[in-house]
């Protein structure tokens, strides 16, 4: 594409990534860096509720509130969490190019962290705070992983997260919107009364809260 | 992969035994997802399902055909399966871009997913990049199109009839003649992957591509649709009118951003 100043540069394309180097075949070096690299972007849960660390018993989970990103993990750790109602139960281990967690539980509002917390007068009742950033190819290990360990009958998932206000779609410009302000999604399953509007078309939500 | 929906009463998975697949290629302008975005729109396409698939960036968001308040409000993801069984059309659109190194394994489990069902025939809606064309490409039609051998057979007549133009393969070294020809579509996505492996597995599949550039694509995704019709006959296409049948889905509102602050002026 050519610019008014006469340079040729190469327009990104909304689609995405050039596809060449996809289609192209592996070679066995390929093949062995993708996986070393698939092995470091792995990313653990260790539940400490489970007994040597390795058995198949499920959480029975009746409800499960999930803190994605760092207002809300913020916001849990202001309102929610404190050290006599809830006990630590887990803790994601991953790393990406913008982060890296660690199994620790004794964390620093700073950190960049991934830790699970239960309720000690309803053990069924779960919080998440994950204040890391899970990429997008961790993303659908991060709900596996999480979620397998989970007895999901009659399960109620609640996920807070924060976007910009400059992201938000809507007729009138931004800079005139009262901000912050609460939008919904939620599923048709979902029975119970919504404390705040729906979260208008065409507005996604993407990456980790959409997973 | 596919989960069908639950529409009650237990029913079991639908059934896409002879259909027709359409889907989009994630390629330059997204000229292919917004040509779905017609087709489902206007067909009122009912969702039968999605696929649940590690191969693409999660997205959620409320129904992006949304006509009225009442059905403002299901939920949406990044790859969702629609059917209209009086016209044998399935389609999946995709709403978000692959995530690296996963074309292949979609690829793969897409063309299971085919066989399996027993759909007919697969159709690609594609885009390539316009700045790529050569000297004789830059004239006539910005329209392909490409058949798998097994789909040549049924309907290799009809686009003679047509008149359509197949999509030209080039030098696998430019300059240098002599070379063998390959197939080049660059910015297509996964058009290539999906029809080489296509062609190997014995699919009827067939590929309706437009070259474009990145920008306001509405009018790419228009033309591209009208010429999938001149071959499927999805609309009726009156010769007559000038404007188009299809109907834009309430989701294209702000394609280009929100409203400006009236401080600017």
């Amino acid at each position: 594409m050519a610019t008014f100043f006469g340079e040729v540069v190469v327009a990104p394309s909304r689609a995405g990534l050039d596809e060449e180097e996809e289609a192209r075949e592996e070679t066995p070096e390929d093949r062995e860096i993708r996986r070393e690299i698939e092995k470091k972007r792995e990313i653990d849960v260790l539940w400490t509720w489970k007994s040597g660390g390795c058995g198949e018993e499920l959480l029975v989970c009746s409800r499960f509130i999930v803190a994605i990103g760092r207002n809300a993990a913020a916001f849990l750790s202001s309102f929610i969490l404190d050290s006599v109602c809830w006990e630590v139960v887990g803790v994601v281990k991953l790393w990406n190019e913008w982060c890296r967690t660690s199994s620790t539980t004794n964390v620093l509002p700073t950190d960049s962290f991934c830790l699970f917390y239960r309720l000690i007068a309803d053990p069924t009742v779960l919080l998440c705070q994950c204040s890391c950033y899970v990429a997008e190819d961790q993303q659908f290990q991060w709900l596996e992983k999480v979620f397998g360990s989970m007895q999901k009958k009659g399960l109620q998932v609640t996920i807070l997260s924060t976007c910009p206000v400059a992201d938000y779609k809507t007729q009138e410009s931004t800079l005139t919107l009262a901000s912050p302000f609460l939008k919904a999604l939620k599923t048709k399953e979902f029975q119970d009364q919504v404390c705040c509007p729906l979260l208008e078309q065409p507005n996604i939500v993407r990456d980790l809260p959409a997973a | 992969m596919f989960i069908p929906c639950d529409r009650g009463g237990g029913s079991a998975a639908p059934d896409f035994k002879g259909f027709t697949l359409l889907m989009p290629a994630v390629s330059v302008g997204n000229v292919g997802q917004l040509a779905i975005d017609l087709v489902i729109s206007t067909l009122n396409m009912t969702k039968v399902g999605y696929f649940y698939t590690d191969c693409l960036v999660p997205m959620v968001g409320n129904n992006p055909y949304a006509t009225a308040e009442e059905n403002s409000t299901e939920l949406s993801i990044n790859a969702e399966v629609y059917s209209l069984p009086s016209k044998k059309l399935v389609v999946l659109q995709i709403r978000s871009p692959f995530i690296k190194n996963k074309y292949r394994p979609f690829c793969e489990t897409l063309l299971s997913w085919v066989k399996s069902s027993n759909c007919a025939r697969l159709i690609l809606l594609s885009s390539s990049h316009a700045y790529q064309r050569d000297d004789e490409q830059l004239l006539g039609t910005p329209l392909r199109y490409l058949l798998t051998p097994d789909l040549e057979i049924t309907v290799g007549g009809r686009m003679q009839e047509l008149n359509w133009k197949e999509m030209e393969k080039v030098a696998a070294y430019p300059g240098i003649s002599d070379t063998d020809k390959v197939l080049h579509i660059p910015g297509g996505g996964i058009t290539k992957l999906l029809f080489t492996e296509s062609c190997s597995k014995g699919i009827q599949m067939a590929v309706l591509l437009k070259f474009c550039s990145e920008g306001d694509n509405i009018p790419d995704a228009f033309v591209l649709v009208n010429y999938l019709n001149e071959w499927l006959q999805l609309i009726k296409s009156d010769v007559s009118t000038v404007g188009s049948e299809w109907k834009i889905p309430s989701s294209w509102r702000l394609l280009f951003g929100n409203g400006l602050p009236p401080a600017l002026f």
